[in-house]
C-alpha cells in the first residue's frame, strides 16, 4: 500500500511538471503507467476514467484522483492530487508574480497583444486534437458541431447542451 | 487602453467565483466558463489580461485551467488569492469525481454500466464542441489583423490537426507572433 503510494506520488509529481502544454499531453503517459507498467487497470477501464474525468465538472486532470483511488483507494486519490497539482502550480505563482510586477510596462502589453492570437489558436487546437484523440463517429461529429455552432452564436446555457449530448448518444444506442 | 478595471474582488469573492467556474465548466469549455466570469460577469480583468493569463498558463506545464486559475487569483489577491481560486476550482469537482469513480467501480460488468460509458461520450463530443465555440467567440472579439488571423490559424493547425507538440509550435509562433504585435504596433 505505501509502495503504491509512493509510486503514485513519483509518477504524477514526475509529470505535473513535464505536462507542457496542459494535461493533456500527459495522458499517454499516465496510460501506459497505470496500465502497462504498473497494472493498476486494464486499457479499457483507463479508457472509461478518461471519459469520467472529461465528462465530470472541472479539469481534465482530475484523472490523476481516479487512477489514485483505482490504484490505492482514498489515500491514493489524495496523493495523486497534490503529486499533480502542487508543483505546477508552485511554478505558474512565480510567473503570475513576474507578470504583475511588469504592470502597465511597453513590454507586457506588446506581450498581451501577441499573446492573444497564440491563446485563440491553442484554444482551436485543444479541440481538434481530442477528436483526433478519441474514436470520434458521424454521431459524434454531428454533435461536436452543433453544440460548437449553438456556443458560438447564441446564449444558450452548455449545461443543457451537455445533457443534450448525453441523451443523444444514449438513444442512438452508441 | 485605459479600460483596465481596477475591481479587487474580496478573497470570499474569489474563491465563490471559481466554485461556479468549476462547477459549470466541463471538459473543455473551462477556459471558456473562466473568461464568462472573470471577463464578462464580473469585470476583475479585461480580455488581453485574460488571454495573456491563458497563453501564459499553457507555457506552464501543469493543468492549463488549474495554471490559469492560481495565475488569476495571484494577480488579484497574490498568494492568498491564488489558495483560493485553486481551492474553489477543485475543491466540489474532486468531490464529484470521487463519487463517480465509486459508482463507476460499483458498475462495472454490469448492464447498466453501457449506458452510463454513452452518456459519457456524448457529454465528451458536447464537450470539444464548446471548446471549439469559445475560440470562435474569442476570435471574433479579439482578432483584428490579418497577421493575428495567420498565427492563430497555424498554431491550431499545426498542433491540433498535424499533430505537433505545442512547444514546438509555440517555439516558433511566439516569436512570430510578438515580431508582428511590434510591427503593427501600438492600438
Amino acid at each position: 500500500m505505501i509502495a503504491i503510494l509512493i509510486q503514485l506520488a513519483a509518477l504524477f509529481g514526475l509529470l505535473s511538471i513535464l505536462a507542457f502544454g496542459g494535461g493533456a499531453g500527459v495522458i499517454p503517459d499516465m496510460q501506459r503507467a497505470a496500465v502497462e507498467h504498473y497494472h493498476w487497470m486494464t486499457g479499457r477501464e483507463f479508457l472509461d476514467l478518461f471519459a469520467i474525468s472529461r465528462a465530470a465538472p472541472g479539469p481534465g486532470s482530475l484523472i490523476v484522483v481516479l487512477i489514485g483511488q483505482k490504484a490505492a483507494g482514498l489515500a491514493g486519490a489524495a496523493v495523486s492530487f497534490v503529486a499533480m497539482f502542487v508543483p505546477s502550480c508552485l511554478l505558474a505563482y512565480v510567473v503570475a508574480q513576474f507578470w504583475h510586477r511588469a504592470g502597465g510596462t511597453q513590454w507586457r502589453k506588446l506581450l498581451e497583444r501577441a499573446l492573444a492570437p497564440i491563446a485563440i489558436g491553442m484554444t482551436f487546437a485543444s479541440g481538434l486534437s481530442l477528436m483526433r484523440g478519441t474514436e470520434h463517429g458521424w454521431l459524434a461529429y454531428t454533435i461536436t458541431l452543433a453544440s460548437t455552432a449553438a456556443f458560438a452564436f447564441t446564449g444558450i446555457n452548455p449545461v443543457l447542451l451537455l445533457a443534450g449530448g448525453g441523451v443523444a448518444v444514449l438513444l442512438a444506442g452508441g | 487602453m485605459g479600460n483596465r478595471v481596477p475591481a479587487r474582488p474580496t478573497l470570499a469573492a474569489l474563491f465563490g467565483g471559481f466554485v461556479s467556474i468549476g462547477m459549470m465548466s466541463f471538459g473543455g469549455g473551462l477556459a471558456a466558463w473562466m473568461r464568462r466570469e472573470v471577463v464578462q460577469r464580473r469585470g476583475w480583468m479585461d480580455d488581453p489580461q485574460f488571454l495573456s493569463g491563458y497563453a501564459l498558463s499553457q507555457l506552464v506545464p501543469g493543468a492549463t485551467n488549474v495554471n490559469l486559475a492560481v495565475f488569476i487569483g495571484a494577480q488579484l489577491r497574490g498568494w492568498s488569492g491564488a489558495i483560493a481560486a485553486f481551492a474553489g476550482l477543485t475543491t466540489l469537482p474532486v468531490t464529484i469525481v470521487l463519487v463517480v469513480g465509486f459508482i463507476y467501480f460499483r458498475l462495472q460488468g454490469m448492464p447498466s454500466g453501457s449506458w452510463f460509458s454513452s452518456v459519457l461520450a456524448g457529454m465528451g463530443a458536447v464537450a470539444i464542441g464548446l471548446n471549439l465555440g469559445t475560440g470562435i467567440r474569442l476570435a471574433r472579439r479579439n482578432i483584428t489583423q490579418v497577421s493575428q488571423i495567420a498565427i492563430a490559424a497555424a498554431v491550431a493547425i499545426s498542433v491540433g490537426v498535424l499533430g505537433f507538440s505545442l512547444v514546438h509550435a509555440l517555439l516558433v509562433m511566439v516569436p512570430l507572433s510578438l515580431l508582428a504585435a511590434w510591427l503593427s504596433g501600438p492600438r
